[in-house]
């Protein structure tokens, strides 16, 4: 009985999908990466006032030690997660802040991604979250000492909007104790490390070189193969080549050790994950830590780091890197000169890097942190030569990009290596999910 | 049918109320009113204006300019949209089915087999869950897959999961989402069908024992249908709940450090794309699409069931 009304409402709807059709972009006029040359103009500047301070758990401690040195300082801290893991925490609540125009930290502990977003207006009425350092915030000289290369995440048209807290330079950690007991001597080259993971399995079986199931392990493994997974050609193109020799040679290097039984698809970091098992591990210098003292508990004098591993027949080796976190200073703060004071001094002054949880990417900072008995004690051997030697060795190919390069790899490829696929087989699934999303944040994507 | 006068009393009262309706006259018209007011308030605040934002949000780009169907067809066009709208089209399924079929089962059960006292024990353990803020309960359910934590890691490793990655592979996720929903909303529903069954006169029940009808025969010729706008009532519900499936992947996926697609529910992508790319109006768009799937869906419903049309007398 109602029939009768639907073609008539067909014909209106048909009518007006048509008249809609045509009508202004849908497209967001902030994802463009506009070099917007218009200067920082700070707002009005109050000498007194409260700053915000927001940091991670780990740096806790570090802006607590900051307030303890400087008891008139007035800081408000919060904790929060500090963007780990591709939490997008941060940004969330920058774009809520942006439209609701308070509420912004002074000072943040972040992602080297996050600075990509934070370097740009998040929407035609707001302005880039993160201040420019290099004007006439942070004098010139103390930039120029930061870690060769270190600042580069924090660099968009042509000024600095972050100080890079700590690098993450990927080194080979192993046990020295038990390498030692059986006879093995430490590789060299990646060549050498498949060959001594394929011994494990056989002599020792249960023990690992490694695991890749971590939402950070692709940077351990394939930034350190030179693959071109997410490299900026220009501003906006990105490279993305997951079939390049360099990539295809680690992933069957890791598919026979995890057919071998030698390296996990499990995570280090998972509930559960038996690390008196560990032989080996290709990752950060904060494995050292945070891997193996704080979660694995291995006792002192038993693990140690050796250089990264070279390819045989390449003259120089290269490194992965894995987090490291940078300090913003927001544009809209009150109190520019103390929130710039504060993050100075959490990123460039010895007192608080000697005591640093994670390697420091100010050079002298470094040498301070190194010359710091307690960051080494807990070590078989010195660790400083090998961090020093992979702090140089970061490969500049693997681009920091405006999306986590956290979520394809954790989200399609480590289910699918969980399933029992290899990693060979997902490099096309792998490639096509990075290219989605880079594309999905405004990027041409090429393979060449 | 005598089930047409089921439909008319108020749920969770006696089938023993006195009628009143020789007297059609009201009194005390403002009460009324104001009664309603406090909720009215509040729906406009929270319901009807945010729609209405939404759908202007909808129809314009972020310089307020209108873009007719553009953000639609933007966001149809994105990769993410076509696999969250499936996830969620398997999920609702499987859950509607599940809440549909075993609440009612359960609550005949309850009504029908059960002692009263011991009836109500259940009652209150099924609701238990409920009273859990969903944010607790997925929590719960995080302990409770996890093998390397779990009570139960007997029992999954039994079933081949070791550890939490291989619980959580893409094709489990619907089945797990429909796990928490049912443990956490299912108890409530069980309540709401109990009082409904309550509701039918013990004279009905009477008449089909007396005509040799079993529980089960009883429950399928003489309960369901006189319960029936209950069910459509409770699958409405569910339906709109769960296409905004949002807090459970959302937690699952910060749990499982990423291994659950960061856009698996299309509530997800619209927090995605409103929160990540400080696209609001393409968040609008995709929230759109839920509720004319919402409606349309409940449009279907009352009027194949006549949930809202007057009983004829």
């Amino acid at each position: 009985m109602k029939l009768t009304r639907i073609p008539r409402l067909a014909i209106t709807s048909v009518g007006a999908i048509a008249f809609l059709a045509g009508c202004a972009s849908a497209d967001a006029t902030n994802t463009a990466s506009s070099t917007d040359s218009t200067a920082f103009k700070p707002v009005t500047q109050d000498e007194s006032a409260t700053i915000t301070v927001w940091a991670d758990s780990t740096r806790l401690p570090a802006v607590q030690a900051y307030q303890k040195a400087n008891p008139n300082a007035k800081l408000k801290i919060v904790t929060y997660d500090g963007s780990a893991d591709g939490s997008t925490y941060l940004q969330t609540k920058v774009q809520l802040f942006d439209r609701t125009n308070e509420g912004w930290p002074d000072v943040v502990f972040a992602a080297p991604t996050d600075v990509t977003w934070a370097s740009k207006p998040t929407g035609p009425k707001a302005i880039a979250f993160a201040a420019p350092l290099d004007q006439s915030l942070v004098p010139k000289q103390t930039l120029d000492n930061f870690a060769k290369g270190s600042l580069d995440p924090c660099q968009f048209n042509d000024h600095t909007y972050c100080l890079r807290n700590d690098i993450a330079q990927v080194v080979l950690w192993y046990n020295k104790t038990l390498m030692e007991k059986w006879g093995y001597s430490v590789p060299k080259t990646w060549q050498e490390y498949q060959a001594l993971g394929e011994k494990v399995a056989k002599e020792h079986p249960g023990y690992l070189v490694g695991a890749v199931g971590d939402t950070n392990s692709h940077e351990s493994y394939f930034w350190s193969s030179q693959c071109p997974a997410q490299e900026l050609v220009k501003p906006d193109t990105l490279r993305v080549n997951l079939q390049d020799p360099k990539c295809t040679r680690m992933a069957s290097l890791l598919d026979s050790l995890i057919a071998a039984k030698a390296i996990s698809t499990q995570g280090f970091f998972s509930q559960g994950f038996d690390g008196s098992k560990v032989l080996m591990a290709n990752g950060p210098s904060w494995y050292g830590q945070y891997l193996f003292k704080a979660a694995f508990k291995a006792p002192a004098g038993q693990i140690t780091a050796a250089a990264p591993l070279a390819w045989d027949g390449e003259s120089t080796a290269y490194t992965g890197n894995v987090g490291g976190g940078v300090w913003m200073v927001s544009a809209h703060s009150k109190n520019l000169k103390a929130s710039t004071a504060i993050a100075t001094w959490l990123t460039t002054s010895d007192a608080n890097l000697a005591g640093a949880p994670t390697y420091p990417a100010y050079t002298p900072g470094a040498k301070a942190w190194l010359a710091n008995p307690a960051n080494k004690n807990y070590f078989a051997t010195d660790v400083s030569s090998a961090f020093q030697t992979a702090a140089d060795e970061v490969w500049t190919g693997w681009s920091n990009t405006r999306f986590s390069d956290a979520t394809p790899w954790s989200s399609v490829v480590l289910p699918a290596i969980t399933a029992g696929k290899t990693l060979t087989e997902m490099l096309p699934a792998w490639q096509e999910a990075i290219t989605n999303q880079a594309k999905s944040v405004g990027y041409t994507v090429t393979t060449k | 049918m005598t089930a047409v006068d089921a439909g008319r009393q108020p749920a969770l009262t006696g089938a023993s109320q006195p009628r009143r309706r020789g007297n059609p006259r009201r009194r005390g018209g403002w009460s009324g009113y104001l009664f309603v007011s406090g909720y009215t308030l509040l729906l406009l605040a929270f319901g009807v204006f945010p729609t209405l934002y939404a759908v202007y949000l909808a129809f314009t780009n972020n310089r307020g300019q209108f873009t007719g169907l553009n953000q639609f067809i933007k966001v149809v066009q994105d990769y993410r949209f076509a696999p969250a709208f499936q996830n969620i089209a398997i999920y609702l399924v499987m859950w509607l089915l599940l809440v549909v079929v075993l609440t009612v089962v359960v609550a005949v059960l309850l009504r029908g087999m059960v002692r009263p006292g011991l009836s109500a024990v259940f009652r209150f353990l099924y609701y238990i869950p409920g009273a859990l803020a969903g944010v607790a309960s997925v929590l719960v359910w995080l302990f409770m897959l996890d093998p390397a934590v779990s009570p139960v890691s007997g029992l999954l490793r039994a079933i081949g999961f070791d550890t939490f990655a291989e619980v959580l592979a893409p094709a489990d996720l619907p089945v797990i989402f429909v796990l928490i929903a049912f443990w956490t909303g299912a108890g409530g529903w069980i309540i709401v069908m109990y009082g409904a069954l309550n509701n039918i006169s013990d004279e009905v029940l009477e008449a089909a024992r007396v005509d040799g009808a079993g529980l089960w025969q009883t429950a399928w010729h003489i309960q369901i249908p006189m319960i029936r706008k209950w069910i459509v009532y409770m699958a409405i519900l569910a339906f709109a709940a769960g296409t905004q499936l949002f807090v459970e992947p959302q937690l699952l996926q910060t749990a499982s450090l990423g291994r659950v697609n960061p856009t698996w529910s299309p509530n997800q992508l619209a927090y995605v794309y409103a929160f990540q790319r400080g696209d609001f109006n393409g968040a609008a768009a995709i929230s759109i699409f839920l509720l004319a799937l919402g409606l349309i869906c409940a449009g279907i419903l009352v009027t194949r069931s006549g949930l809202f049309t007057a009983d004829e007398t």
